[in-house]
């Protein structure tokens, strides 16, 4: 489903990026829009830098799961139910290309789960917050894979080759999410006055999230520069956030609902639509540990974890068995 | 503390008869069985298939990068190896 351009580093990467010949053959070949490969040579901290936003995405797309999961059972159709199946499917199918795509630049899965689970790694602050109505699937398809998808098409031509194959894969994939979500509002939105005051509902508590999910503002983004300079990042996070609120405005509009910001409007001058200020309070606090769901999701991912421990070691001790079977076998032949 | 990873095996998908395989990524699994299973799963959720390969990442020997010039370097100034190398007279046909 997505990445949060998060920015949380361990130390300041411009810093620690190489400097000589080598270092300066690597910052050509991005500005000449080469891919750089797993085996290329890469400073450290372009490495260590995409491992930490890859390995966030992951987890992003398979905590991500949870949330919609949770009406999987409560579908209001068979067809509804269907789709949301193979919505949540789509988004563990993501966390595994991305996972794919991090283990090329020298990180095990089994660090990464681990780092998840301890709690060590971020995910995208959006699926902490609940989701209480059925008409929180049609928001977050409609808005929150809306603000996904203008995150990551930007990340299709992304300087590492890995990442950037793995988002026009899972960008192919996304578009079919948000369509869902809106049809889900639209129906709502033309059904009767119960479903529409869920509709709205929904809206008014997915809307300033979903703007959060592209990072803090650009002034608070110390490590965008550097990302920008090696081609991991194409746009600002404002920018994104902008070009987002400029085509969200306007379907809302469409369904007869009310954007929950007294100070949006439409500025003639620069042609974009001007919204209030954003809680970055709330963001922190989610982002720290603290929102609604954190707890309960990551309790989630470490009740599966284990709850599939078994299966995992039946699966390895088949294939062990397997192997001394074939060894036998081909010893005895050899006989 | 963390279990093992399962090998990691190297997915390729053959999109319709006629074609190659590609390379489209990579799965974990227990054996080669499930190997195929996970990239199934993983892989062909919208009939981007009709085979898969998988095949141990262990067990691919690639290039290294920093031979490249050594390895490629050498078919570049071989431009006859092309045919609009040679220059034939426009009157001439099916040449």
């Amino acid at each position: 489903m997505y990445t949060q351009a998060l920015d949380i580093h361990g130390k300041d990467p411009a810093a620690s990026a190489e400097a000589g010949s080598q270092g300066a053959r690597f910052q050509t070949r991005i500005d000449q829009e080469e891919k750089i490969e797993p085996k290329d040579w890469m400073p450290e901290a372009y490495r260590q830098t995409l491992i930490r936003q890859i390995s966030q995405h992951a987890h992003s797309e398979i905590v991500g799961m949870l949330p919609e999961g949770n009406w999987i059972s409560r579908a209001p159709t068979l067809k509804r139910k269907a789709v949301l199946i193979a919505k949540v499917q789509d988004e563990g199918g993501h966390g595994m290309y991305l996972y794919s795509a991090a283990e090329t630049l020298g990180m095990s899965r089994a660090q990464m789960l681990e780092q998840l689970l301890s709690g060590a790694a971020k995910y995208s602050s959006i699926f902490n917050y609940p989701t209480l109505t059925w008409a929180d699937i049609g928001a977050i398809g409609w808005l929150v894979d809306g603000a996904a998808i203008m995150n990551q098409i930007p990340i299709c031509r992304c300087s590492y080759g890995p990442y950037a194959r793995a988002m026009v894969r899972i960008c192919k994939e996304e578009s079919f999410h948000q369509r869902q979500g809106f049809e889900i509002m639209l129906t709502l939105t033309q059904g009767t006055h119960e479903q529409r005051a869920m509709a709205q509902d929904a809206l008014n508590r997915w809307w300033w999230p979903s703007l959060m999910m592209f990072g803090p503002s650009d002034a608070e983004s110390k490590h965008s520069a550097q990302s920008m300079r090696w081609k991991i990042k194409r746009f600002s996070n404002d920018e994104l956030r902008q070009k987002f609120i400029d085509i969200t405005v306007p379907q809302a509009h469409f369904l007869g609902l009310t954007i929950p910001d007294d100070e949006l409007h439409w500025d003639e001058a620069t042609q974009h639509y001007r919204v209030g200020s954003i809680d970055w309070s709330e963001f922190q606090a989610v982002l720290k540990g603290n929102g609604p769901c954190n707890r309960e999701r990551l309790e989630a991912r470490q009740r599966a974890h284990d709850a599939g421990r078994w299966v995992r070691e039946a699966a390895a001790a088949h294939a062990a068995r397997s192997r001394r079977d074939t060894a036998a076998q081909v010893a005895g032949e050899a006989a | 503390m963390s279990e093992a990873d399962w090998p990691l095996f190297e997915v390729f998908i053959r999109s319709r008869s006629g074609l190659e395989h590609k390379h489209v990524g990579s799965v974990h699994a227990a054996d080669a069985r499930m190997a195929i299973e996970h990239a199934r799963d993983v892989y062909t959720r919208r009939q981007e298939g009709v085979s898969l390969w998988v095949v141990r990442s262990a067990d691919i020997v690639a290039s290294d990068p920093e031979e490249a010039d050594a390895l490629f370097e050498p078919a570049r100034d071989k431009v006859y190896r092309h045919p609009t190398f040679y220059a034939i007279p426009e009157e001439v046909k099916n040449l």
